[in-house]
């Protein structure tokens, strides 16, 4: 089927099966391997993407179902070499190690942030229930969260 | 994880995607959000030719007031339901269920009538609607007809729709003293148990979703409530109670009683 | 101090991760790549009567299908350690296929392997490769494992036993103390089976290039050589020098991704048989039931204590599971890693440890997350505290009157455990002061009287642990059954402009070595990080290694590479003196410079480096260039310490926990990088937390995993956890350069116990002693109840 979509500003036009998933089709036919696959059953949160400005698990949506609509994967987050607020947190505080759940990290907390521009602890935590770190301990992501919404609210 | 292969079909109307239902029947699925059914298909334990997309069908998505009643399009996602002000104001104890659902993402993504279709007994919202006596919109090839949420309910992953239809609206009644008390699993945090009491002076409404393989109307605490908790201890009078790893029955039992309290002390 | 070493230095890993531009092995596409599916066991032990595979290969876009009788019949995945039988029998030690042959072991072992053009179409075809078994008995829990009639893993062998192994003093003598000891404190509980569960699935890519007869082996390892030398030397037998293996980035290990696995072999095998990439990514499912486990204990134990709450003697029986095949390391981990560890931070006279260590209908059981240390941490912190209980004696008093005295391995020698290590220097009492006060201790069993008389339920629990890391030296390793040494290399080449690439053999995946090894370089050459470059994770640009596991990198790996600086000097100062015309010892170096003490003459870094790849004006003899590699083996091995405290609050009504404070306070070693060592302790309490409460692989009376998805295997999530309180002492290890300990495992080792402890507290008064982990609301509530 062919479906034309907006990615990070850019439109893609392409010719897919129904049946992929679009965290695949960002991954292997965009080459968009920023987003990652942790466990392809909406568990984790790896995946995660913004789908019209919300946060979305692309292992858990088609392809064909994006037809038509706007998405920001991770790699559209930074301009150019300058970093997003969030990005920038997430370095300032050590909110990351191995990386593999960042980009969903990053990815929730622009919604989360955006909804709630002054969250408090407890609500960082409940925003980020459906994303799996196994290195941090969210300790760390938490703090950054925290710094980003100071970094954006100026 | 990649499903078996299938079609996929974005109906623009109810009557195409009815159309369409009625038409390759059974090995036909609906998709809206899709958060049930996706990764059932990716793991292969569900295995559709066709998928019919609703999602795009603008009028299953408005929230409206009906007199007394709000009506809640099939499509609107659990975070459109938790956001309204027509809910939050009028219909609060919907607000509370679907705050406990999944996280972010998916609120974002799935749908009221998408979650009751697939009827699976751990989730929320059925409680809710139970205790509401909310009814079901459903349009099929026959044509429209309302079931009761007493009625809609049938086991687990069942419900009184025929294989051609699809549900498109949920009809509440104005709700303001209503809640939803709900224990989670700690893994999927679906409702271990999950509680919703809709009081009016010494009378209850209670909905108990996660309890038994359907969804049920505590008649036994409602009968014997009269303004006075400790009737949760009938919270599972005749009803066989689930168990699985996370919660045996006799566990399941117990929290079905604390959380009915909890409910009717709400 | 420097300019960097002991400073929270920013990580430069982090931009890639954070722009989505990290390279993990599933990113990579190469030209011509087929991708696989694996055709596995829906049974954990079941006789395979036949395979047919005509459907599946006259299927859309299929490139090979091959099974074991497909030509890797013969090949099998190596086990890297060798614990012989108590009374000298050797270790038995079944071949581990690649592909299984008449008969599954366990759950998900691979019966083929389909290849084709996309992995949809491989998914596809593998569904139609039929597969008849006959299902049997299957045995899981190690304790049944070894009851008579059990069902056998191994057919060769007439029990399930792959050794027993004991360690301490002699049993009768700690018999007798126990007998007469004041006070016996007995338990019996499971140290509960767990999946790792990084959060990148395990990926591999071999590309063999038929003109080079060369192989590229991408995989998401923990240490890339190893299994460069495990996949040569063992599983396909061809020729080391013609294999790359590359580990970019990995997405989180914690020991999950130390072993060589069937599935890196049979690509590889399978790459040159047909002559184009070969792909496959695990998917969560496979995960959960093809990476290796970790736990698995069933123990009964014994502690005898004097009326003063001293520890007497202790005697410890357990029941360890393998699994169904010898996983890389699994021997060692409830033997060596695990049994050493029996002294604890006390002065126990007699200890004696027994273990039998039985096959199960199981995936593999090897290193997760301080392996066999969590174990035995656990074991003598749920003793100590419930001693504690039985003794009428404060949890934090019991164990101040049993600490071992400060030392630090200098001027007082290091500790002599009765079960043979010699600890290199601790201070234990310091960490739990420091904990008390961080907790506030006396305040909060005021506030605890106060909350039990509202029916509130609040508890606290401590631990006090040591572990050992940078298990080495090689000699003795090997004397104990290792089949390699437990060293590493560190590889320093100055560039003639005077900028530096570090190669180490150690691998990063989440432990910031980019940043953190750069960091101690730069300070001990006096130049700018900026001029540090860290290299890891490519056979081909570093020399040799032995990875990341046990928090070896910075105690082995930092030390090699200080090697390596030290004799990068040492020649700069040659050198130098050339060029100052001064004799190398009036030379002192310092900021990047040679100075001919007393006076402002003096050579940079920089010029004595173009000097070196330039060599007209050079000292006589000597070679050019400034470009060392040094093997680093060490004294011994290290021993971080600390002291956890968890305060909880339990819900009488679900028995659910609520965990309202976490506070940490380690000592490990010096710190290069507090950042990243707090990193490192969070992370690890918070997966030691998991087991406690959430964590727990499930296997039903047939062998099948009945948690094996997200949706029923419980991992923490943000909201399950309060901030975590971290302090920490420093007591230096007296026998590296760099002075450090690890801190990888320490958070997971010392956790577990203090909030178990914190939780049996906050229900003792109700007449409970102990509690089975993971601490469910299901079982704390039943627990409550009897």
């Amino acid at each position: 089927m062919n479906i034309t979509l907006t990615i990070n500003g850019k439109v893609y036009t392409s010719d897919i099966e129904p049946r992929m998933s679009l965290s695949h089709y960002l991954r292997e036919t965009l080459s968009l391997t920023g987003t990652h696959i942790g466990c392809d059953t909406s568990g984790c949160g790896a995946c995660t993407i913004l789908m019209g400005g919300d946060a979305v698990k692309s292992c858990t949506i088609l392809a064909v179902q994006a037809d038509g609509c706007e998405l920001t994967t991770i790699e559209g987050m930074a301009n150019g070499i300058e970093m997003h607020p969030i990005q920038e947190a997430f370095k300032e505080n050590h909110g990351l190690q191995c990386g593999f759940c960042t980009p969903g990290m990053v990815m929730t907390a622009a919604d989360l942030l955006k909804n709630n521009p002054n969250p408090t602890e407890q609500e960082i935590r409940e925003g980020l229930k459906g994303n799996f770190c196994r290195c941090t301990g969210y300790h760390n992501i938490v703090k950054s969260i925290q710094h980003a919404a100071e970094k954006i609210n100026g | 994880m990649i499903p078996a292969k299938f079609n996929y079909i974005k109906a623009s109307s109810v009557e195409e995607a009815v159309d369409l239902l009625d038409k390759h029947g059974s090995d036909t699925k609906i998709l809206s959000g899709g958060h049930s059914l996706l990764p059932a298909m990716k793991l292969r334990l569900n295995r559709p030719e066709l998928l019919i997309d609703i999602s795009g069908i603008s009028d299953m998505k408005a929230i409206s007031e009906d007199g007394d009643e709000i009506v809640i399009g099939a499509n609107c996602t659990h975070k459109e339901i938790l956001n309204a002000e027509l809910i939050t104001s009028d219909l609060n104890i919907l607000a509370q269920a679907a705050e406990t659902i999944g996280d972010i993402q998916v609120r974002n993504r799935g749908t009221i009538g998408g979650s009751l279709a697939h009827a699976d007994p751990s989730s929320d919202y059925p409680a809710v609607v139970l205790a509401c006596e909310a009814k079901i919109e459903v349009t099929g090839k026959k044509g429209d007809r309302t079931i009761d949420a007493s009625d809609f309910f049938q086991g687990i992953f069942t419900t009184a729709l025929e294989e051609d239809e699809i549900i498109t609206a949920i009809r509440f009644p104005k709700v303001n003293n209503g809640n939803y008390q709900k224990f989670y699993q700690s893994a999927s945090r679906f409702a271990v148990v999950g509680v919703a009491a809709v009081k009016n002076g010494n009378e209850v409404k209670v909905g108990v979703t996660g309890v038994a393989d359907t969804p049920y109307r505590a008649t036994a605490v409602e009968k014997a409530y009269n303004g006075n908790s400790d009737a949760a201890s009938h919270a599972t009078d005749g009803v066989e109670v689930m168990a699985d790893h996370f919660a045996d029955a006799d566990y399941r039992a117990h929290l079905a009683m604390v959380y009915v309290k909890k409910a009717l002390e709400a | 101090m420097g300019n960097f070493i002991g400073k929270s230095v920013k990580r430069r890993e982090d931009a890639r991760f954070l722009k989505g531009a990290g390279k993990y092995t599933d990113d990579i596409k190469l030209p011509k790549m087929t991708q696989v599916a694996f055709v596995r066991s829906p049974y954990a032990h079941a006789k395979i009567l036949n395979v047919d595979t005509s459907a599946a290969r006259n299927a859309n876009g299929v490139v090979a299908i091959y099974t074991a009788d497909d030509g890797c019949g013969q090949y099998g995945v190596p086990c890297g350690w060798q614990v012989n039988f108590k009374n000298g029998e050797t270790m038995r030690e079944p071949m581990h296929p690649l592909l299984a042959k008449d008969k599954i072991r366990h759950l998900g072992e691979a019966v083929a392997i389909v290849i084709a053009e996309s992995l949809e179409l491989a998914r596809d075809a593998a569904e139609l490769v039929e597969v008849d078994y006959e299902e049997l008995p299957a045995v899981t829990n190690p304790r049944d494992a070894m009851e008579d009639g059990a069902p056998l893993v191994h057919d060769q062998w007439t029990d399930n036993a792959a050794f027993d192994w004991c360690i301490g003093n002699d049993r009768a003598e700690v018999e007798a103390a126990l007998e007469a000891a004041h006070h016996v404190t007995e338990m019996e509980f499971r140290n509960q089976r767990l999946a790792p569960n990084a959060i990148e699935p395990r990926s591999y890519i071999a590309d063999y290039d038929v003109n080079a007869d060369k192989w590229t082996l991408y995989t998401s390892t923990q240490n890339p050589h190893l299994i460069r030398l495990l996949l040569c030397a063992f599983a396909l037998g061809i020729p080391e020098h013609k294999v790359r293996v590359v580990s970019h980035d990995v997405g989180g290990g914690f020991g999950s991704k130390i072993y060589h696995y069937t599935e890196e072999a049979l690509v590889t095998w399978a790459s040159k048989e047909i002559g184009r990439p070969v792909k496959w990514t695990s998917d969560r499912s496979e995960a959960f039931l093809t990476d290796a486990h970790g736990r698995d204990h069933v123990v009964t134990s014994k502690m005898g204590f004097d009326k003063e709450g001293k520890i007497v003697a202790h005697l410890t029986d357990e029941y360890c599971g393998l699994g169904a095949y010898l996983s890389t390391f699994a021997p060692a981990v409830p033997t060596y890693l695990h049994g050493t560890l029996f002294q604890g931070v006390y002065t126990t006279p007699l200890i004696h440890l027994n273990v039998t260590a039985p096959f199960t209908h199981t995936v593999p059981v090897d290193a997760y997350r301080g392996a066999g240390r969590p174990e035995a941490t656990y074991l003598l912190e749920r003793m100590l505290s419930k001693a504690a209980a039985e003794m009428n004696l404060d949890q934090a008093e019991i164990r101040f009157k049993n600490f071992i005295p400060p030392f630090d391995g200098i001027e007082q020698p290091g500790y002599q455990t009765q079960v043979a290590l010699q600890y290199d220097s601790g201070n234990y009492e310091e960490t739990l002061k420091r904990g008390l006060e961080m907790l506030g201790y006396e305040d909060f069993r005021k506030e605890q009287e106060e909350a039990r008389k509202n029916g509130k339920l609040l508890g606290v629990g401590i631990s006090t642990y040591i572990e050992g890391c940078g298990i080495a030296p090689s000699a003795v390793v090997g004397a104990l059954g290792a089949r390699a040494g437990l060293y590493e290399v560190g590889h320093v080449r100055v560039q003639p402009t005077g900028k530096v690439s570090v190669f180490t053999g150690t691998h990063s995946h989440g432990q910031g070595h980019e940043t953190v090894f750069a960091q101690f370089v730069a300070d001990k050459l006096g130049i700018d990080m900026d001029d540090v470059e860290i290299l890891h994770g490519d056979t081909e640009q570093v020399a040799f290694g032995m990875g990341t596991y046990g928090s070896r990198s910075l105690a082995v790996g930092g030390s090699a590479i200080i090697k390596s600086v030290e004799k990068v000097l040492e020649k700069g100062a040659k050198i130098a003196a050339h060029k100052l015309e001064a004799a190398e010892e009036d030379l002192e170096y310092a900021e990047g410079k040679w100075t001919v003490k007393g006076t402002d003459k003096s050579v940079s870094f920089g010029d004595v480096s173009l000097t070196a790849y330039v060599p007209h004006d050079y000292p006589e003899g000597l070679e050019p260039g400034l470009d060392f590699s040094s093997f680093y083996d060490p004294a011994n091995f290290t021993y971080p310490f600390g002291t956890h405290i968890a305060v909880v609050e339990v819900c009488s009504d679900t028995g659910r926990v609520d965990l309202k404070r976490f506070i940490a306070c380690d000592d490990v070693g010096n710190v290069m990088n507090p950042m990243i060592v707090d990193g490192q302790i969070h992370g690890g309490v918070v997966q030691g937390i998991g087991q406690a409460l959430l964590e727990e692989v499930v296997f039903d009376e047939d062998g099948q995993m009945i948690n094996a998805s997200y949706m029923d295997y419980a991992m923490p999530r943000a909201d399950d956890l309060p901030m975590i309180e971290t302090d920490r002492t420093t007591t230096p290890c007296p026998h590296n350069p760099l002075g450090v300990k690890g801190a990888g495992e320490a958070g997971a080792i010392g956790s577990t116990p203090a909030v178990v402890n914190a939780v049996v507290d906050a229900v003792a008064h109700l007449g409970v002693k102990d509690i089975q982990m993971p601490l469910t609301p299901q079982r704390v509530w039943k627990a409550i109840q009897n």
